[in-house]
């Protein structure tokens, strides 16, 4: 279980528990969190579940693969701390983890 | 105008099977798509990508698994309208009349949606000026490379679309290819020979840069890109051409009057039937209480919902459940050849 704080790109703040080894995405969706479309289902094959995570979190994530980074190139503006959020699984370790999310994600 | 028994909207493995079973049932089907090649997701997403929970395929890519689906319902010769999107839906007496963008009128007591996620479309730029040049200099896809001659392109992407553009168009026109990180995600062979134009002079990589804004006044004359650092640079440009790959978007089924639920459509488990007489939702594109996203689950909720199709297409039949092991029916529609 981790405490997420998705932040819409106007600024409102949602904290939520998110339970171990749901994703970052299926979080959001479960709690209709606004923001994250996930297109695709989670199978990093649309680029819609783009966020920026808080800049002090993104080292701390296990290693982004080269088929997320791939993906990333046709997200929405992307930045230095994108990452798709279906591809970032919920540990303990994950507890106060913040990501924003875009403008819109297509 | 096309009259046939059943519309398929979406050309991907769910609507691909619907076929079969349809043809299985003795049911014609017309498949529009408003992709250019048949496949759906499988094709314009993971091509080359493993997949590994179709029944009785232990492994299988989106590529081999279309071309299978399309041997599969060979003998019931179906018709593809590749390159359109169904754009209206009315009733007609006991019909469904169905328009396309590009005029197509289909007549049919029958349509099932496989739509996915809806149609793909390019994704666009957005950058500051995008809008002014949006179809004066702006281009996601290539139709005629000839317009292209001698001018100044700035090709974005780092995908196999941008890499191969990039070198063919280095031939005649003055290219600058610009990614926004230094490893270009197309075939490794292509980001080579990209790699190796550039360093012949043939044409310009500027990474990791994204587009920050488009400038001119007719014309699109600059373009300013941008790094993760907040550097800018200028680069003089007459055309813009952005790979970014495709969004799927819901589009015009928004509009004919079913219900909604976020981007999918609900159905009821028994037929797939949506809150419209004879018009069915299977695959990703449809939802009810516990539905999974699989192709191995389109494929069921086809087979039911073409059932449901031979009702209102063949009102005064019978439909007799068979087994193609042991019909003859069916195995003549298949054009299976007696050995004995």
């Amino acid at each position: 279980m981790a405490k997420i704080t998705y932040i819409e790109h106007g600024g409102k703040s949602h904290t939520i528990e998110v339970a171990n080894s749901l994703t970052v995405m299926e979080g959001a969706v479960q709690n209709d969190i606004p923001g994250i479309d996930a297109d695709c289902g989670g199978g990093c094959a649309c680029a819609t579940c783009h966020v920026y995570v808080d800049e002090k979190w993104f080292s701390k994530l296990p290693k982004i693969e080269s088929t997320e980074l791939d993906m990333i190139d046709v997200a929405y503006e992307p930045g230095k701390y994108s990452r798709l959020s279906c591809q970032i699984i919920v540990t303990d370790e994950l507890d106060g983890l913040i990501v924003k999310m875009p403008l819109k994600q297509g | 105008m096309i009259k046939t028994d059943v519309l398929v909207v979406g050309a991907g493995p769910v609507g691909l099977f619907v076929v079969h079973q349809l043809g299985l049932i003795g049911l014609k089907a017309e498949v529009v798509d408003n992709l250019d090649k048949i496949g759906g997701q499988c094709i314009e997403l993971y091509p080359d990508k493993p997949i590994y929970d179709i029944p009785a395929l232990p492994e299988c890519t989106g590529e081999s698994l279309t071309k299978n689906l399309l041997e599969q319902i060979k003998p019931f010769k179906p018709s593809f309208h590749l390159n359109e999107r169904v754009q209206e839906v009315s009733k007609e007496k006991n019909n469904w009349k169905i328009l396309t963008n590009k005029n197509t009128t289909f007549v049919a007591p029958n349509i099932i949606i496989a739509a996915g996620v809806g149609s793909f479309e390019p994704r666009k730029f957005t950058a500051e000026g995008t809008e002014k040049f949006e179809n004066n200099g702006i281009f996601y896809a290539v139709r005629d490379k000839n317009i292209f001659k001698n001018k100044k392109v700035s090709i974005f992407g780092g995908g196999d679309s941008a890499l191969d553009w990039a070198i063919e168009l280095s031939k005649f026109s003055e290219v600058t290819l610009i990614h926004r990180r230094n490893e270009f995600r197309g075939a490794a062979h292509s980001a080579e020979i990209v790699r190796k134009l550039g360093k012949e002079g043939k044409l310009k990589i500027k990474t990791p840069f994204q587009l920050k804004s488009i400038e001119g006044r007719e014309n699109i004359e600059l373009i300013s890109v941008k790094d993760d650092e907040g550097k800018v640079e200028t680069i003089e440009t007459e055309c813009v051409l952005g790979f970014f790959g495709l969004l799927m978007k819901l589009g015009p089924i928004a509009e004919w009057g079913l219900n909604l639920e976020k981007k999918t459509v609900p159905v009821n488990t028994e037929n797939f039937q949506t809150n419209k007489e004879g018009i069915f939702a299977i695959g990703d594109i449809c939802t009810y209480p516990g539905k999974l996203k699989l192709i191995l689950s389109g494929f069921h909720e086809g087979a039911l919902a073409a059932r449901a199709c031979f009702k209102l297409a063949r009102p005064n039949e019978k439909y007799r459940f068979e087994f193609t092991t042991t019909s003859k029916t069916l195995q003549e529609r298949l054009g299976v050849k007696k050995t004995d």
